[in-house]
């Protein structure tokens, strides 16, 4: 192959195949993938559950009684169970994939994936705990 | 100018940390817990102690805006890989990083401005 | 265990053709055989014509990849029975233009690999007086699982990112160059990092992780990827450090 040779990228016989709207449909792991990207979606909604809640408690009594009343209708309580499962989903798949992108090394040798995964979930577990203390006993 | 993405994809890594270690007991509480009566809920007295404490208050603003910027990154590319919507790169990406913005800086001012 | 399985292949003649078609062969099964041995004999005794590429037929060449039964795989380790009763459908590798039959172009690929200089690079080499450069087994089980990448695309298949972006560099492009950036011997990681922050380069990865799932050698480019993430994150914030931009 002589120097000055180039290939050429595009050639009008060669047949080329669009991706689908519906690929992600294609096998499970793909599905998988779209849930995962989905919780997204329910993070989201926390964090705005969470700026309300913090907005009704500052403007007053009243308004932070109105948004516990808000809660209890069954739109909400629906949709925050949904989100739960979503974001429990969320957790799950975060501290599985944390040990690919956290390599750490003692000693020369690498720390095995479960011990990273699993020092989230004790993190996580405690700070859950710290949480609720605080929320139970003011 | 250097690329961004890895500043967007740090504060997307950082939410998705906060949000998986905190928001599910958040949510099983404020959210289903507290509302049904399961568990006993705290006071109003209670509850505006504790968020009137400067450290609840950056708790609070870091639990809310982070995971804000997470979702913002990672609906972003939900938007361009699964509805192949590619061709509205600029417009999406501002879309989203405006909105997590947004509520950032509402929820910054929420916590400045607790009397 | 049935006398004969039937084989779906993708045929494609620019010549005669504007589209792909599927045409089917009955291939006598035999319980030890793989999919490149029944397309083999269809090429030895059916049809002359068909085309496709295969080398070693041990799986370390990388040439036969082929999308069996919708899933990329290498044909030389796909075996027959476990595709029974059949048909098995053989299509050329997701995402690769068509060049005829099962034969795609992976010329984009050739090219990805060329820009992260999948070679070691040094600011200064050493004089041939003073010997090879030495490594220790640990610093080598640092880069070794990359370094088993045969080239075969597999992961080039199952990447959606590659399939709706063809500009994407890639997950074993991105694998390689991690390979070389953990090489003790090697200096040019930041050059490398550089380049893969480029605009279509590993932050397009959104972590699907089917590429680590269809590796046959199981390089785990997806983990790759997330550590050059990590790397060019915490490089990124560089600037804040009082000793400064190194």
């Amino acid at each position: 192959m002589s120097p000055g040779t180039q290939y050429t990228p595009y050639h009008p016989k060669w047949y080329r195949s669009r991706m689908s709207v519906w690929w992600w449909l294609q096998n499970r792991s793909y599905v998988y993938f779209v849930l995962r990207e989905l919780t997204s979606v329910f993070v989201g909604l926390c964090a705005l559950l969470l700026l309300w809640h913090l907005r009704a408690l500052v403007q007053g009594p009243e308004a932070h009684a109105y948004f516990l009343a808000q809660m209890r209708r069954p739109f909400f309580v629906a949709l925050n169970g949904v989100g739960l499962l979503f974001i429990l989903f969320h957790t799950i798949t975060w501290f599985n994939l944390t040990p690919k992108a956290m390599v750490v090394r003692v000693g020369g040798k690498r720390v095995p994936d479960w011990t990273i995964a699993g020092l989230n979930y004790v993190a996580w577990v405690l700070l859950s705990v710290a949480v609720a203390v605080v929320l139970l006993r003011g | 100018m250097r690329p961004i993405t890895p500043f967007l994809w740090t504060l997307f890594g950082a939410g998705g940390t906060i949000a998986a270690l905190l928001f599910p007991i958040h949510l099983f509480l404020s959210g289903l817990a507290f509302p049904l009566g399961a568990l006993e809920a705290p006071s109003y007295d209670v509850l505006y102690g504790l968020v009137r404490h400067p450290v609840t208050r950056l708790y609070l603003l870091v639990v809310i805006t982070l995971p804000l910027f997470h979702w913002a990154h990672r609906f972003r590319y939900t938007l361009y890989d699964v509805l192949q919507l590619k061709h509205l790169y600029r417009l999406i990406a501002v879309l989203c990083y405006s909105a997590a913005l947004l509520g950032s800086a509402v929820a910054a001012y929420t916590v400045w401005r607790i009397p | 265990m049935p006398p004969s399985v039937t084989l779906a292949v993708t045929r494609y003649r620019p010549e005669q053709e504007s589209e792909p078609t599927l045409q089917t062969y009955e291939v006598p099964f035999r319980k030890d055989w793989v999919v490149l041995d029944a397309l083999n004999y269809i090429k030895d005794n059916l049809d002359g014509s068909l085309s496709f590429r295969w080398s070693c037929r041990m799986g370390v060449c990388g040439s036969c990849g082929m999308m069996v039964n919708g899933s990329p795989k290498l044909t030389c380790a796909a075996f027959l029975s476990d595709y029974l009763p059949g048909p098995v459908r053989v299509e050329p590798l997701q995402h690769f233009p068509v060049i005829r039959d099962l034969v795609g172009d992976i010329t984009d690929f050739m090219q990805k690999l060329k820009r992260v200089k999948p070679w070691i690079i040094r600011e200064q080499e050493k004089p041939l007086v003073e010997g090879e450069y030495l490594q220790t087994p640990d610093q080598l089980e640092m880069y070794k699982q990359f370094s088993m990448c045969i080239n075969c695309m597999l992961c080039y298949s199952a990447c959606p990112v590659y399939g709706l972006e063809q500009s994407f560099i890639g997950p074993a492009a991105i694998a390689l160059a991690q390979r070389y950036n953990l090489d003790s011997r090697d200096e040019a990681a930041r050059e490398r990092l550089e380049i893969l922050s480029e605009h279509d380069g590993m932050w397009q990865c959104t972590f699907v992780g089917e590429c680590s799932k269809v590796c046959p050698k199981n390089v785990d480019p997806a983990g790759a990827i997330q550590q050059l993430k990590l790397v060019g994150a915490v490089d990124w914030f560089r600037f804040l450090l009082p000793w400064g931009t190194r």
